[in-house]
């Protein structure tokens, strides 16, 4: 699996994050090389989501550095972030029920849209032609994700699993470099994540894109990772790859609750 | 008319790719295949079929495929794997479709069977199969895929994409074009055009050989039976390795010059047919039953006026609608009238949905049909025909002429076509549509075909007044009570099956006092009937084993009884003791065939403690089931089975 793994584009140094008197994150450092799969799992409360959140910009770290394709930062917001090519999906699914599946995945277009109000009002000339390179580009990622069947289905018909994979969808239609999943099997039985597994490796191949993801089933994760850091009451107890991480004790005892 | 079409020269028509040549010259511009991709109906016309089916063609003959030599085909009904059929036929060779949803194991018999050379798959899952049998398979050489997704990093050397081995037999084909036509002129009638495997409720698969001239001879009868011409279009969505989808989307369709239409993928097929309206369609009596149990499903939860609309107008469509639509005279002008009104409320509307509007003729055959499925369906205005045929016939034996169709008989024999019944009962075949022989084979050959040239089909059945062809079950299924009564296991479970609460059922009773039967509920339609009834479950075991689907299950066996014991000769066959089963049967557990029929001595002796325990006086019966899921790895299912007991009636009269 190395042999796809480039150069570091993301990495954390120093990060700390706290509300009012929580320390979310302490002093995190880590990176992300491009067209890996880079696993972050920890037990509950361990700042998992809280770390995804910084590095889109939903959460400012009051301390530490990021850097992104060279340019160092300390956090960007969240608009920045979806246009410098990350995208994300959520842990508690966040599409737009009452839309069709079709339509939620162009939202995920959004960004790439350029013709005007006007224009697209009229449905003419240019504004016509972006419509259909769109399309051509959501019904592409339909069939990516073997979703054909439920094209025209209202998402808040369809059952967990399948909203799931939708979310995913959205958030490939943006084009992204870099992919954010935030527990993306969660609630799943085997089939399903074995589908999920299958799509996010198909993603990470056939796209190239780096993906950052969070994930409580172990074998999942360690099946799929190319590296895993693991977190602990905002802490940093591990890095490395999956046969490295297994074997560290820090992990074993947070796991198995040895005290602290 | 593509039928005359084909008479005008039939001395040199006499092969599928002379054929298709042919409509490349004569029809080149009408579309031949459809398939939707992205979203949208692509079409390929018959010339732009023909010039792929060459670059193909000229591809295999460049990397050393063979006159003679074996194509295995695997995959959901793609248009390039149609082309793949005429591709081989082009070099003499012999396409070997195999079902897409078999385990790398089964397909390593058929590859070695076989001795493949040349694959050409669908896609990445088929890709692994192949790989993982490999080792087994040494023959193997080159493995084509159509899908490339997932596949970027595969570097074994068998591999290539069917993109790059096209473009490379484009080439070919544009240098020496001459070629691959002389190919083609080679070619005989008599020559074996395909091979399909039998589902192999016995024992191992055997490769049942088919010449063109049989499946041509096949094709024709059907089509000019049925008027089929080149403006039908078909939905091919039924597995290609199956004789049905054989003789319908490839041999009927370049026969007659009709468009075949491809799915977008398994699961869009009810949008897709509702798109594209086909003319001529074609399922298996399950898949009619699937759609009115959603139907069904869909009309209880509807609201008050249209589910009394529904229902109005389905009960005047039950009284008149089968005769209005085989021309029959004794209908009231009122109920004419009615009808007509029902046309424009209900019955048009919901072909519409269904996407049977334009739909002229439509088969089912593979198992028997329920009688109210099956009225259903005619009396809403859907032409529903049953055919009767196996692998070995062309599956083309018997069809229902227009305007005399019964539900419970096959039909007549089709012109070629010699019928026979034997001594023992047993159904037999001669005709041009035969197989030619089993593949490496000669004993089952000989065993088949007697000296006179019947094929001898292992169905038990007989000519009713009408000269129509009744079949009552597998000849050797058929057995006896031990109280001496004719005992037909699969006419019980038919019976069965016919409800729609019970997905599958297999009787025993073969040598024994009384019968008695396994049941598996059909979860979609116990599922909501248990929603709507407040009834919590969490899956398959658990609804199986509640007492009020056992309550559900013997309502629906006695009515099964009640009808038994109106028929002298089947009073004895009521059902005594049931149970349901713990898991549904699966292929992948072997107790099912691919085709879905049960391997019923297989399930006696894998549920033989069960069967025990029915002919006991048991209350309920423990048992632990190994399950295999659907990638490879198993789990155990265990449960505490109930077993009931149904009340029988006494044999009466019909008249009663």
């Amino acid at each position: 699996m190395s042999k796809k793994s480039g150069e570091v584009i993301l990495s954390f140094d120093n990060i700390s994050l706290s509300f009012g008197g929580v320390k979310a994150l302490t002093s995190i450092g880590f990176d992300v090389r491009e067209h890996e799969i880079r696993a972050i799992i920890g037990p509950n409360g361990a700042g998992k989501s809280s770390m995804l959140n910084v590095i889109n910009g939903v959460y400012h770290p009051q301390q530490g550095e990021i850097v992104f394709r060279g340019q160092k930062r300390r956090g960007m917001n969240t608009y920045e972030s979806a246009k410098s090519g990350i995208a994300r999906t959520f842990q508690n699914i966040a599409l737009f029920k009452g839309m069709s599946v079709l339509d939620n995945i162009m939202t995920g277009r959004n960004l790439k849209m350029r013709s005007n109000f006007l224009l697209d009002a009229i449905y003419w000339g240019p504004a016509q032609r972006e419509e259909i390179a769109h399309r051509k580009a959501v019904e592409e990622i339909i069939d990516f994700l073997e979703i054909q069947h439920i094209r025209k289905t209202p998402v808040g018909r369809l059952p967990y699993g399948l909203q799931k994979r939708v979310e995913l969808g959205r958030a490939l239609a943006a084009e992204p470099s870099i992919l954010l999943l935030d527990e993306p099997m969660a609630g799943m039985n085997v089939e399903e994540k074995q589908d999920m597994c299958r799509f996010i490796l198909d993603v990470n191949d056939q796209l190239g894109t780096t993906i950052v993801l969070i994930e409580h089933d172990m074998g999942v994760v360690m099946d799929i990772s190319d590296r895993v850091v693991v977190l602990d009451y905002g802490k940093k107890i591990a890095d490395g790859t999956p046969d490295e991480v297994r074997s560290n004790q820090n992990v074993i005892d947070a796991y198995l609750g040895v005290a602290h | 008319m593509a039928v005359a079409g084909v008479s005008v020269d039939a001395v040199r028509l006499d092969t599928f790719p002379r054929l298709l040549r042919q409509h490349a010259q004569l029809r080149g511009g009408r579309p031949a295949t459809r398939e939707k991709d992205l979203g949208i109906w692509q079409t390929w016309s018959w010339a732009e079929v023909f010039t792929e089916a060459r670059a193909l063609a000229s591809a295999l003959a460049q990397m050393g495929f063979k006159r003679g030599d074996n194509l295995a085909i695997i995959g959901d009904n793609r248009p390039r794997l149609y082309w793949s059929f005429a591709a081989a036929q082009m070099l003499g060779g012999v396409p070997v479709p195999l079902y897409q949803d078999a385990v790398a194991a089964e397909m390593a018999f058929v590859l070695q069977d076989a001795e493949i050379r040349f694959a050409i798959v669908e896609d990445q899952e088929q890709v692994d199969k192949m790989l993982e049998i490999k080792d087994q398979c040494p023959a193997l050489k080159h493995i084509f895929y159509d899908d490339p997704r997932g596949l970027t990093h595969y570097g074994q050397s068998e591999l290539a994409s069917l993109d790059a081995v096209m473009d490379q037999g484009r080439a070919e084909d544009r240098l020496h074009p001459a070629a691959i036509d002389a190919e083609i002129d080679r070619g005989g009638a008599d020559e074996v055009a395909v091979m399909l495997y039998t589902s192999g409720t016995t024992g191992k698969p055997k490769g049942v050989c088919q010449t063109h001239a049989s499946f041509i001879s096949a094709a024709k009868s059907g089509c000019e039976f049925d008027k089929l011409g080149p403006d039908d279009s078909i939905l091919s969505y039924l597995p290609m390795a199956w004789v049905g989808d054989h003789l319908f989307s490839y041999a009927q369709a370049i026969v007659a010059g009709f468009t075949i239409n491809c799915p977008e993928s398994g699961d869009t097929v009810l949008t897709d047919m509702r798109e594209i309206g086909p003319t001529y369609y074609f399922a298996p009596p399950r898949v009619f039953e699937n759609v009115l149990t959603t139907v069904q499903i869909r009309m209880e939860d509807a609201g008050a006026v249209k589910r009394w609309l529904f229902d109005y107008f389905s009960g005047v469509a039950r009284r008149v609608g089968a005769e209005i639509l085989d021309g029959k005279g004794g209908v009231s002008i009122k109920d004419r009238l009615l009808y007509a009104l029902g046309d424009i409320l209900i019955y048009g509307p919901l072909r519409n949905v269904l996407g049977l509007s334009r739909v002229r003729v439509a088969y089912t055959a593979g198992a028997a049909i329920g009688p109210d499925l099956f009225r259903f369906y005619r009396s809403i205005g859907v032409n529903l025909k049953q055919l009767y045929g196996s692998t070995e016939t062309c599956a083309a034996v018997c069809l229902q002429p227009d305007g005399e169709i019964k539900f419970d008989s096959v039909g007549k024999p089709i012109p070629g076509v010699e019928v026979m019944i034997a001594a023992s009962g047993e159904v037999m075949v001669r005709g041009g549509c035969l197989l030619k022989e089993y593949y490496k084979r000669p004993d089952s050959t000989a065993e088949a075909i007697d000296g006179e040239g019947y094929f001898h089909t292992g169905d038990a059945g007989f000519f009713d007044e009408h000269g129509h062809l009744k079949i009552i079950d597998r000849a050797k299924d058929v057995g006896k009570l031990a109280g001496g009564a004719l005992f037909a296991p699969n006419f019980i479970e038919n019976k069965l099956k016919f409800f729609s609460f019970i997905k599958e059922a297999v009787a025993f009773g073969d040598a024994r006092e009384r019968v008695c039967a396994f049941i598996n509920i059909d979860m979609g339609a116990v599922g909501n009937w248990a929603e709507r009834r407040n009834i919590a479950y969490s899956g398959y075991t658990d609804l199986a084993q509640k007492a009020e689907v056992y309550e559900l299950i013997r309502d629906c066996l006695e009515k099964a009884n009640a009808d038994l014991a109106q028929d002298p000769m089947l009073a004895d066959s009521q059902v005594h003791r049931f149970l349901v089963l713990h898991k549904e049967l699966d292929p992948d557990d072997d107790e099912l065939t691919r085709t879905r029929k049960v391997r019923r001595r297989f399930v006696a002796e894998k549920y033989a403690v069960l069967i025990d325990a029915l002919y006991s006086d048991q209350p309920s019966q423990y048992i632990e089931t190994l399950v295999k899921f659907e990638d490879g790895r198993s789990g155990m299912v265990a449960a505490d089975l109930r077993i009931m007991s149904a009340t029988r009636y006494p044999a009466t009269k019909r008249a009663a």
